[in-house]
């Protein structure tokens, strides 16, 4: 089977290519950027998409996203979630290890990995967690969970606010080379906060989530990281304190990557001025400041990598009481026109975007992808930047409802995502 | 005028206007309570459910007695021996009671905001009776009133709210309701206590009662919760009344006819002393009874938007 793409602009970062380009699919590889097409395009067993005035990119890669499943399949499945990847132009997915059971053993990630191999029509690449259950009290098995196919140790949602078990965590991973991804939170600072800590949460008389409570774990992390040499990769980066922290410790040659997503860089904590449960997540969408330190963040490459943070509810769940309802935007499918809102902003070019979304992230978990190299495995996304769409969640793959923009008019439509040579959507 | 607000959520969402309606509303209640028959037909037909998840012998009951004057059918629904134990929704519970014909709600709940998801999924208009550390609207509305009353005008007055200010409904509420209607609103409490950003409600923040007090009008004390003692936020009951007790002394600072308030029920020694807890007492009897009356505006406003008033 072969697929032929033609006349699009291709912008492939990992190889600095932004030209109009007709790209070749055989065997599930790109075989090829053929100039003469007219043959090609005659012949019987080839499929053509034609990509005039559209964007070809490398296959999206989300860092960071939940699928729920084993043990929330009310919330998402690995079906779902790959469905709602594959609309959202993500080929690629990294799913945190916070299901039930935990992921932090060969055995989860193994049938997390067989799950998506028979029902996920996009790639999945777990993270396991850094202790067992994600108690932040022993160190799960984490080479087993490597060689099962772990691409990163993470308690996301769940600091490890043990400072010595957090150093053994990244002085253990070396052995393996794979990254500590920290979700940067003293919970004594939180407080069992909901919301930003600022002006908003004292008119609603909600508990406040401080930026200091991210950003003393941001620094503590760092340091541990120069002592141990570890590969520390900060997730959703949401405060302007965290931000100024990275890039002084990138500054100093730590080896430390991060992430920002869409809703923090696109939100103010005022959305949340209606109790609107749909904009609670953790960390919390924060202040004007913080927004613009995101915005530099990304444009001066402190923050490498932009991940969805996926993290779907059923509908039942977000319809309660602010303080109970569970943090978490479904973000699987706003991902990317929410993104190319920065390069209208000119925060970013197109090219630079597409980096943070492919190459990048590929290179912090060291997979071999997000690039169409001859050769590579042709994960490849067919983008409209500029088609304005309405966000309707009710037109979600994803089983997660729970968006701040339903209703919004973005820019950016995914056309065709193809994982492996094959077309698994088309819009 | 008529009052278009469907809900009464907080006094963040009314304008000075709305606020001096249900007050100049409120003035006619007060006439009908001192009548014999204390009893309007208004509200006839009309099912009002009293929806308390926290206990508040208080504040519930004078809405019922509001309720009970304005001649509509009440229900109160006290969900700590029903369907919550069991695990039912927030939603659920009141749709049910939706379904049995209730049209106004009026909610007391725990958590901030929990008035504004009925609001949203509910076709009945919702009164806040105070959610958790958000808005107390009818005691802040009671406190307007009963400083109009003695005052007659709020325009130009100064107003200082003693206390816990983080965690307290009334005191968000009764400054909304205070800066609309033109006074000056000092707040003094231990900083611990000062919520983030707060002048920007545009009001003054103090960490000395002293300074506070100079030259006030009215002064409104808040409760101190006793279990806040151990949470950090201040070191003991006794140091925190030693420095924002407020004492004879302490009141001598204010203007001579400052109007002590408190929403109740006191803690004596701690945030009054004794003698003071004494003399503020017949105030606190008053915000009682003017407290029927502001309630009984508010429902039949939202009820019916006053046109026929
Ligand atoms: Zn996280």
């Amino acid at each position: 089977m072969r697929v032929l793409i033609k006349g699009g602009r291709v912008i492939d970062p990992s190889q600095e290519i932004d030209q109009t380009a007709n790209i070749l699919i055989e065997d599930g590889k790109v075989k090829s950027f053929p100039k003469d097409i007219k043959k090609l395009e005659k012949e019987s067993d080839i499929q053509v998409i034609d990509a005039r005035g559209n964007i070809v990119a490398p296959g999206l890669i989300d860092l960071h996203v939940h699928l729920r499943e084993p043990g929330f399949e009310h919330k998402e499945t690995i079906r779902t979630g790959c469905e709602a990847a594959a609309a959202g132009g993500f080929t690629s997915v990294v799913c945190m290890p916070n299901t039930n059971p935990v992921n932090d053993n060969a055995s989860v990630t193994e049938y997390i990995l067989l799950k998506a191999r028979t029902e996920g029509i996009v790639n999945v690449f777990p993270v396991g967690a850094i202790t067992k259950g994600e108690k932040g009290e022993i160190l799960a098995e984490i080479g087993e969970m490597w060689e099962a196919g772990c691409v990163g140790i993470s308690d996301d949602g769940w600091p490890v606010m043990n400072s010595k078990l957090m150093r053994h965590a990244m002085e253990y991973v070396k052995a393996y080379g794979i990254p500590v991804i920290s979700h940067a939170e003293d919970l004594n600072l939180s407080a069992h906060g909901v919301m930003n800590e600022g002006f908003t949460s004292t008119i609603l008389g909600l508990r406040g989530i401080p930026n200091a409570s991210e950003e003393v774990m941001v620094s503590r992390d760092i340091t541990l990281a120069e002592l141990t040499g570890a590969h520390l990769h900060i997730a959703h980066v949401s405060t302007a304190g965290a931000v100024r922290l990275i890039r002084d410790a990138k500054k100093r040659g730590v080896n430390v990557t991060a992430e920002a997503t869409p809703h923090h860089f696109s939100l103010t904590d005022k959305v949340v001025l209606s109790y609107d449960t749909n904009a609670k997540v953790n960390p919390p969408i924060r202040g004007e400041k913080d927004v613009e330190a995101i915005k530099e963040g990304l444009k001066d490459g402190t923050i490498d990598v932009i991940a969805t943070d996926h993290a779907p509810h059923s509908e039942d769940e977000k319809k309660v009481e602010f303080d109970l309802a569970p943090f978490g935007i479904s973000g699987l499918e706003t991902g990317l026109p929410l993104s190319l809102q920065l390069v209208k902003d000119g925060v970013l070019t197109l090219p630079e975007l597409v980096k943070k979304l492919t190459v990048n992230p590929a290179k912090i978990i060291g997979i071999d992808r997000g690039t169409l190299k001859t050769g590579a495995i042709a994960d490849v996304v067919i983008f409209d930047p500029d088609k304005s769409v309405k966000v309707d969640r009710e037109k979600f793959r994803s089983k997660g409802k729970n968006t701040p923009f339903h209703g919004w008019e973005l820019s950016g439509c995914v056309l065709h995502t193809i994982v492996g040579g094959k077309v698994v959507f088309s819009g | 005028m008529v009052f278009k607000q469907k809900h009464i959520l907080g006094l963040k969402e009314l304008t000075a206007e709305e606020i001096n309606l249900i007050l100049d509303t409120a003035e006619s209640m007060k006439e009908v309570s001192q009548r014999d028959v204390k009893k309007v037909p208004a509200l006839r037909g009309v099912t009002v459910v009293n929806l308390f998840f926290e206990p508040s012998t208080r504040t519930r009951s004078s809405f019922e007695i509001a309720e009970k004057r304005l001649s509509a059918d009440v229900l109160n629904f006290t969900p700590t021996q029903s369907s919550v134990v069991k695990g039912e929704t927030l939603l659920d519970t009141a749709r049910n009671l939706e379904a049995m014909g209730a049209t106004v709600i009026v909610i007391r709940h725990a958590m901030s905001g929990a008035p504004w998801l009925l609001a949203r999924e509910l076709d009945s208009s919702i009164v806040n009776a105070g959610d958790g550390s958000h808005e107390h609207p009818s005691q802040a509305l009671l406190d307007l009133f009963t400083v109009r009353e003695v005052k007659k005008e709020i325009q130009g007055l100064k107003v200082v709210i003693v206390g816990d200010i983080l965690h307290s409904r009334v005191a968000r509420s009764n400054i909304w309701g205070f800066i609309k209607l033109g006074a000056e609103v000092r707040l003094v409490g231990p900083p611990t206590m000062m919520p983030q950003d707060v002048e920007k409600m545009d009001v003054k923040v103090y960490y000395s009662l002293e300074q506070a007090l100079k030259g006030a009008d009215v002064v409104i004390m808040l409760r101190i919760q006793m279990e806040r003692q151990g949470s950090g936020l201040f070191p003991s009951l006794r140091e925190y009344s030693r420095f924002y007790g407020l004492t004879r002394e302490r009141l001598r600072l204010a203007k001579e006819d400052v109007m002590l308030m408190h929403p109740g029920p006191i803690n004596r020694g701690v945030e009054l002393s004794s003698e003071v807890a004494d003399d503020v007492h017949s105030v606190i009897l008053d915000q009682v009874t003017n407290g029927i009356s502001v309630r009984m505006a508010m429902l039949y406003l939202v009820a019916t938007g006053g046109g026929n008033a």
